[in-house]
């Protein structure tokens, strides 16, 4: 049983599709999908204590050796993806109960299920595979379930947003698959363990630059890297609530492992960094993100739009920390795919609660919830701070070592930078505080509206107290994403 | 005589720049899925191209040393041309929920129809 965790991992949200899509009643493909994603964060609990007791797993797939046949490989890096998309997934689907009968046709809530299990199923697919054909197949089935997810949403919009992203999704993808075709006919291998020692022997040729082109192209699509981003916020903004919650703190923090996977496993930091210069091409761009995004965020009506906005300007951070290519940069990079998986997935979560129960998220139809949802706003608010870096939230403690990354490598601008475009968060958080504060409710006094239901609230307050404990004693995240940086540039445990 | 030799790779560049070009000038939503069939099918070829070996046979077990074609690109891409089907379906199908909603399938026509709201 222990041994098989890896192939599990992915295996139980696979089967819980189906079985989600036969079942008749919503609340049964609802129980299932719970039952799927809470083995699904205990296997991957288990799997991170694995690696961290007994270091990096490999599981042949179906008995057959690497690397001729496919390589289930979890080290630190992957296990703590795994833990960060399954914790939402258990956190998420719980809460979705509620707010998919609300926001999702009746006839299509079992389907919406088992789209989400395959989603979810491909983001682990992703995250435990060490084969980078496999790595595309998982990718493939999250993108399209995601496409489905999306186009579920109610506005019409949504429709064309899930056709956007199709294209620009499966574009991405098409990229990626040149980029693997590409180090296949030079090296023969497709297992990343293999490629890391024979790509070093042929990167002479002109077609291993090539690979290293389309896949990061194809990859910076899937992570909606500035200016790449086209897709992002029309898809969070139309798809439900609980999608949005879903994909904004996983679908691109998985993309983001992939990035870390390609380059720093397959191609190698010395490869990517030094003969490459992919710092020159990912720094500029993350600085763009932080910078541009976040004043675009300022002015959305819609407060949806605006987090995916700020979503875009947050992957910027992340970027930003690779792109330094330092254990402390790296380190930051790594801890902030946790940090804002759970900030956002946090903000989108009571935004679901505003939509629940007024039906909208524009701004003016936010005015006066202070005091009719005191909880929901109460958890945006934390979550808010936590988003613009105030000390006791994790949002403070990826920016301390953002600025520790940039002032190590003496990048005193870039710092300023950061600085910058925390405060420029402030300016959009503050919009939707004061409008919930500040104003008065519009409607009658003696309207019924209130409290979202506790099913929403407490996955709402889970992830908010996740927020508050890993912001005051970081030592477990920052320990880990610290070893996961060293195991990625390949510098001592 | 090299140019010629390499035809297989001269024909997934034309294929996917035609298909790449069609995908991103054309505004009628079909079109833009026709683009995108024609790019993926060019990564195909690329992938065909690379597993023949020239004066190979089929990978199949015979008496003797037998030169034959590498198997493994070929299963790659009908697992590729799944994901292509998969993906197509769910393109087209999201193409007739558009021309339900918007009664268009043109691109500038359906940012006509969402501004005018």
């Amino acid at each position: 049983m222990i041994a098989h965790l890896p192939v599990l991992q992915v295996l139980v949200p696979l089967l819980a599709a189906p079985l989600c899509a036969t079942m008749r009643k919503g609340r049964a493909a609802w129980a299932v999908a719970v039952a799927a994603s809470w083995t699904s964060l205990w296997i991957a609990i288990q799997l991170l204590l694995l690696v961290l007791t007994d270091g990096p797993i490999s599981y042949e797939l179906g008995g057959w050796a690497a690397p001729w046949g496919i390589e289930y490989r979890i080290d630190i890096v992957s296990a703590f993806v795994l833990v960060i998309v399954s914790t939402v997934a258990a956190l998420v689907t719980p809460y979705a109960l509620k707010s998919v009968e609300r926001e999702v046709e009746a006839s299509r809530v079992t389907l919406f299920y088992a789209a989400f299990m395959l989603c979810l199923a491909g983001l682990l697919g992703i995250t435990v595979t060490g084969d980078v054909f496999n790595v595309f197949v998982f990718l493939e089935i999250s993108s399209l379930a995601a496409y489905a997810l999306i186009a579920i949403g109610q506005d019409r919009k949504a429709l064309t947003a899930a056709y956007q992203y199709l294209i620009m999704g499966s574009v991405g993808a098409t990229f990626i698959v040149i980029g693997i075709g590409m180090m296949y006919v030079m090296t023969g291998s497709l297992n990343m363990a293999d490629l890391s020692v024979l790509l070093p022997q042929v990167s002479s040729y002109r077609t291993i630059p090539v690979a290293f082109a389309f896949l990061t192209v194809g990859i910076s699509l899937k992570l909606a890297l500035f200016p790449l981003h086209l897709w992002l916020p029309n898809a969070y903004t139309y798809a439900p609530s609980t999608v949005t919650a879903f994909m904004a703190s996983t679908a691109t923090k998985v993309a983001i492992y992939m990035l870390l996977r390609f380059f720093f496993t397959v191609f190698g930091p010395a490869f990517s960094f030094d003969v490459m210069q992919l710092d020159r091409v990912l720094l500029p761009l993350a600085l763009l993100a932080m910078f541009s995004m976040s004043l675009v965020a300022i002015f959305q009506t819609n407060i949806k739009r605006m987090l995916a906005y700020s979503s875009v300007a947050q992957i910027g951070y992340m970027i930003l920390g690779i792109s330094m290519a330092s254990v402390t940069g790296l380190t930051a990079g790594i801890l902030h795919l946790f940090n804002h998986a759970m900030i956002k997935g946090a903000l989108f979560m009571a935004l679901g609660c505003v939509m629940y129960r007024v039906g909208s998220v524009h701004i003016d139809s936010m005015r006066g919830l202070g005091k009719r949802m005191p909880w929901t706003m109460a958890a945006f608010v934390v979550a808010g701070l936590s988003l613009i870096g105030v000390p006791l939230t994790v949002g403070f403690v990826s920016k301390w070592y953002l600025i520790q990354g940039a002032l190590e490598k003496g990048w005193w601008p870039v710092a300023v930078l950061i600085l910058i475009t925390s405060l420029m968060a402030v300016v959009y958080i503050w919009r939707v505080v004061e409008a919930a504060y500040f104003q008065e409710f519009p409607g009658d006094d003696d309207s019924e509206l209130g409290e979202a239901p506790l099913a929403m609230l407490l996955p709402t307050w889970a992830l908010i107290l996740i927020n508050l404990y890993f912001g005051i004693d970081a030592s477990h995240t920052a320990g880990i994403a610290g070893a996961a940086a060293r195991s990625l540039l390949g510098v001592g445990p | 005589m090299r140019v010629l030799g390499l035809f297989n790779y001269w024909i997934f560049i034309f294929l996917m720049m035609v298909g790449f070009y069609t995908l991103i000038s054309r505004g009628n939503l079909v079109k833009k899925i026709v683009g995108l069939n024609i790019f993926q099918t060019s990564v195909f070829i690329l992938y065909i191209s690379m597993g023949k070996v020239r004066g190979g046979t089929a990978p199949i077990l015979m008496e003797g040393d037998a030169v034959y074609s590498n198997p493994l690109p070929h299963v790659l891409i009908l697992t590729a041309i799944v994901v292509g089907v998969a993906t197509t379906a769910l393109g087209l199908s999201l193409v007739v929920r558009i021309k339900e909603a918007y009664g268009t399938i043109e691109e500038d026509e359906i940012q006509a129809e969402d501004l005018r709201l």
